[in-house]
């Protein structure tokens, strides 16, 4: 670590000053600016569309800021491009990162930089003791000569620590890290954050879970609509406040359920059973219901929710519709039942990322706008009209590509899509995953709006609040099984966590 | 269920709003829709070109025969739009068409049926060679282009196996001078009129269907495609199945048109074929082109092979023109956006070196 040029050690080691970029006539940064101090976690928060993926790739080297001055221990910053960003220090973990899947943990580690040997043959021992080295030092277990396939999102994310570690990353910025990741993960990533610190790295993590935020970051910075509002210690900020600041405005309430009536069992799973996935799921849900399948990432929840909705398939149990039998295996037929599900993964389940706003909107109406087989007189685009007006989705036009649209409008559409099928049964799995504080409200009370009209709710999510503020009942699930079942008024966070942990199957 | 009660209604004036990312993806979308205008203005320089510098070009016969050559290319041409467009290809067509022909010259020869029975035979045959290109890459999940390269060989190869290397050349003249007749009072062979009324059935199912949404839908994204409920292996399955049925049918036309069932019929079309539909502005990776450009691909290729070979240029040099422009069509439209990043980072770092 070089000595600072000031001499103390509150001179701020990454500064951004006043940067700047726009994409044709669209501003993404207005004047923003940013101090990270070695030591020190700092969180960028801002509602999506904010400017915070912009700033990310401006630290990546991805892409040049139009004006405005970096500077790096006190030295002009001038990043060309990500290997800049890499010679300067700079590491980026991203919510999902790319691995190399066939290659090995710690090939993936020192690809384009492998130890040699003679004859520029690749070293692989000296290469896996390096790696098991990086990992002693963040305090993982991970087997370097394992091929990165099969690692879970949240050992991906730590391959790519050590990675950033290997290359003596001074400043890591981490992008919705926690995105994908349960509790213990999370606790495990920030275990790592937090000794990293101490060695007087400085971390940038961007959010939108606002205890973590408090739970890692010394200092907050706000941005809105591109522009910088705010950068304050936490010690002085409270959740209201750093959530006006986002939003510019009061956000009442995050989790409105209302209390509702029960009406008929609209879903029926019994025994649901796939080998090595999960075994004997049974539950209900009513109509008027809200029920949340809660467990930490892995547990097979959205793995039930598939094979409920036919995409995969199950080796044993049953799946009823009002009392009949769901044919298993076919999604026409789950659709046909009046069942919708909203995948966890936007961008590869849920849109069709290339295709228009309009044509996502109805892919799963399809058939039934068509009339004598043809689509034709805009049958599809009053649809999606109609639709995108409901839901309040911001697009330019409706031939615009959905890729074009910010997370929460993307997510807007994939409702959208799945709501014009008037459901019975709506599942949805991670509801508001990576969309900002406005959406999520408007998609809480959407759903609780769906609830109150009748419909039969299965919610899959790994943010617990929104589990306790949404759900009727929870099915906590464990290692692909459901080990409790809580009435709203018993569950908290405790009773959720200690079920989704194992401890509780006993209880 | 009524959800007209649902939602809170918009605050007048919200609604479809304007994203501020909205214009971004316009530039690109305005190339790609320009890919067709410049594939009509090809077309329309080739036919003036070739018109006032090749000999014989613009004459009643030599339109006839350009048409009658356009025949079975733009015949394959149809499925392989709509399988090219879900991100699959199918390079056994060339290969289905020869041994549909040498099928057609052994029932011929040695069944005794009448030749409407046979063709209807052919035709279903072809569709049962597509099936099983469709079984091995839906069914078993293997590569589109390995499978179909293996059935190019294997195809090429059985159709030697059915006839050797003799031909069959007896047919009736009555239907070897149908499958060449003009329609009556102009020099446009009859012939055309059904490859129209498929390429507008084909143009409507991809365009205008629930089949032809989930086809691009599939092309771009097949998990999302599946999540919505489109059966993804089924429609590819159907979609091989009716590449061979029509690989059937330009077999029969092959055969009857030059009077003779061979073994080498149709060798390498499919190159041609696959050159018109990337030429006609259909993404190699899927989800992207339309019918309309294929239509104005298959054309341009037509006037650019007719007019050279009337300019006597060679066998060789005419498949090395048909490498050339596949290669071009895959690579310009790369090209195209490639040079309008650079020149759009370009001007983006003199303006910061400025301010």
């Amino acid at each position: 670590m070089s000595p600072d040029t000031d001499g103390t050690q509150t001179s701020p080691l990454l500064v951004l000053d006043d940067i700047t970029k726009s994409f044709g006539a669209v501003a993404a940064l207005r004047g923003v600016h940013l101090a990270l101090h070695r030591g020190a976690a700092h969180a960028l928060v801002g509602e999506n569309g904010a400017g915070k993926s912009t700033l990310v790739k401006v630290l990546a080297g991805a892409h040049a800021p139009d004006s405005g001055r970096m500077t790096l221990d006190g030295q002009p910053l001038v990043l060309r491009g990500p290997a800049d960003a890499r010679a300067a220090g700079i590491a980026v973990i991203y919510q999902e990162p790319t691995l190399f899947p066939d290659l090995s943990v710690a090939e993936n580690i020192f690809m384009g930089r492998q130890p040699l040997r003679g004859a520029r043959r690749i070293d692989s021992r000296a290469m896996n003791r390096a790696t098991e080295r990086l990992f002693a030092r963040l305090g993982v277990r991970i087997d370097p000569t394992r091929p990165a396939r099969g690692l879970s999102i949240a050992d991906q994310q730590l391959v790519e620590i050590a990675k950033a570690l290997s290359f003596d990353a001074r400043v890591l910025v981490m992008d919705e890290p926690t995105a994908a990741l349960s509790g213990v993960e999370v606790e495990r990533l920030f275990g790592v954050a937090r000794s990293l610190c101490e060695r007087g790295a400085a971390v940038l993590f961007i959010s939108h879970r606002f205890d973590e935020v408090f739970d890692l970051c010394q200092r907050i910075t706000v941005m809105r609509d591109g522009a910088w509002v705010s950068s304050d210690p936490a010690a002085d900020l409270t959740v209201d406040e750093v959530v006006r600041r986002m939003v510019g405005r009061d956000v009442s309430s995050l989790y409105p359920k209302q209390d509702t009536t029960l009406r008929d069992t609209l879903l029926d799973v019994r025994g649901l059973s796939r080998a090595g996935v999960f075994s004997d799921v049974s539950f209900t849900v009513h109509g008027g219901e809200i029920v949340a399948l809660a467990g930490l990432v892995g547990a097979g929840r959205s793995e039930v929710a598939r094979a409920i909705f036919g995409v995969d398939r199950y080796d044993a149990g049953q799946v009823r519709v009002a009392g009949r039998v769901l044919r298993p295996g076919n999604p026409r037929k789950a659709i046909a039942a009046g069942m919708a599900l909203v995948p966890e993964d936007r961008r590869q389940q849920g849109l069709v990322m290339e295709l228009s706003v309009e044509r996502n909107a109805t892919l799963a109406r399809r058939r039934a706008l068509s009339r004598l087989g043809l689509l034709l007189g805009g049958a599809e685009r009053a649809e999606a009209r109609c639709w995108t007006r409901r839901l309040q989705v911001k697009t330019s036009r409706l031939a615009a590509p959905v890729a074009t649209l910010s997370g929460g409008n993307q997510q807007k559409v994939v409702l959208a899509k799945w709501l014009a099928t008037e459901p019975r049964i709506l599942i949805i799995d991670e509801p508001t995953r990576g969309i900002d504080v406005g959406t999520k409200a408007e998609v809480h009370r959407l759903l609780s709006e769906l609830a109150g009209a009748g419909l039969a709710i299965l919610m899959i999510s790994s943010e617990l609040p929104e589990v306790l503020g949404m759900a009727d009942r929870v099915l906590v699930m464990h290692e692909g099984r459901v080990v409790r079942e809580l009435p709203r008024a018993e569950a908290d966070e405790t009773s959720v966590m200690f079920a989704a942990t194992g401890q509780g199957a006993a209880a | 269920m009524a959800h007209d009660s649902l939602y809170t209604a918009p605050p007048s004036g919200a609604g479809v709003e304007t994203e501020r990312e909205g214009g971004r993806f316009a530039a690109l979308r305005r190339a790609l829709g320009s890919w067709d205008a410049a594939v009509v203005a090809a077309l329309v320089v080739a036919v003036l070109l070739a018109s006032a510098s090749v000999q014989n070009f613009a004459t009643g016969r030599n339109a006839q025969f350009l048409l009658l050559d356009l025949v079975p290319l733009a015949l394959l041409a149809l499925p392989m739009t709509l399988i090219v467009i879900t991100g699959e290809i199918d390079l056994s067509v060339a290969s289905m068409v020869g041994l549909s022909s040498t099928l057609m010259g052994q029932m011929w020869l040695s069944s005794g049926l009448s030749l409407e029975l046979i063709c209807v035979l052919v035709v279903l045959l072809g569709g049962v060679l597509g099936a099983v290109n469709g079984v091995f890459i839906t069914g078993f999940g293997l590569p589109s282009l390995a499978v179909t390269i293996g059935t190019l060989a294997l195809y090429r190869g059985l159709s030697f196996v059915v006839l050797g290397d003799q031909a069959v050349a007896d047919f009736p003249p009555s239907w070897t001078a149908a499958a060449v007749r003009n329609l009556p009072g102009a020099s446009i062979p009859a012939a055309v009129v059904p490859v129209l009324l498929l390429a507008v059935v084909f143009g409507v199912v991809l365009h205008a269907t629930p089949v032809g949404r989930a086809l691009y839908a599939m092309g771009n994204n097949d998990q999302a495609a599946t999540f919505a409920g489109v059966s993804v292996a089924r429609t590819k399955f159907w979609l091989f199945v009716v590449s061979g049925a029509v690989c059937g049918l330009v077999g029969v036309f092959w055969t009857l048109r030059y009077a003779s069932a061979r073994g080498d019929n149709a060798t390498g079309l499919e190159l041609t074929v696959v050159t018109a539909v990337l030429l006609g502005g259909v993404s190699i990776f899927g989800g992207r082109g339309g019918l309309l450009g294929v239509v104005g691909g298959v054309l341009l290729l037509g006037v650019l092979r007719n007019a050279l070979q009337l300019a006597d240029v060679d066998a060789n040099a005419l498949t090395i023109v048909t490498g050339t422009l596949l290669i071009a069509s895959v690579v310009l439209p790369n090209a195209v956006a490639n040079l309008r990043a650079r020149l759009h980072r370009r001007r983006q770092r003199a303006h910061l070196t400025a301010s």
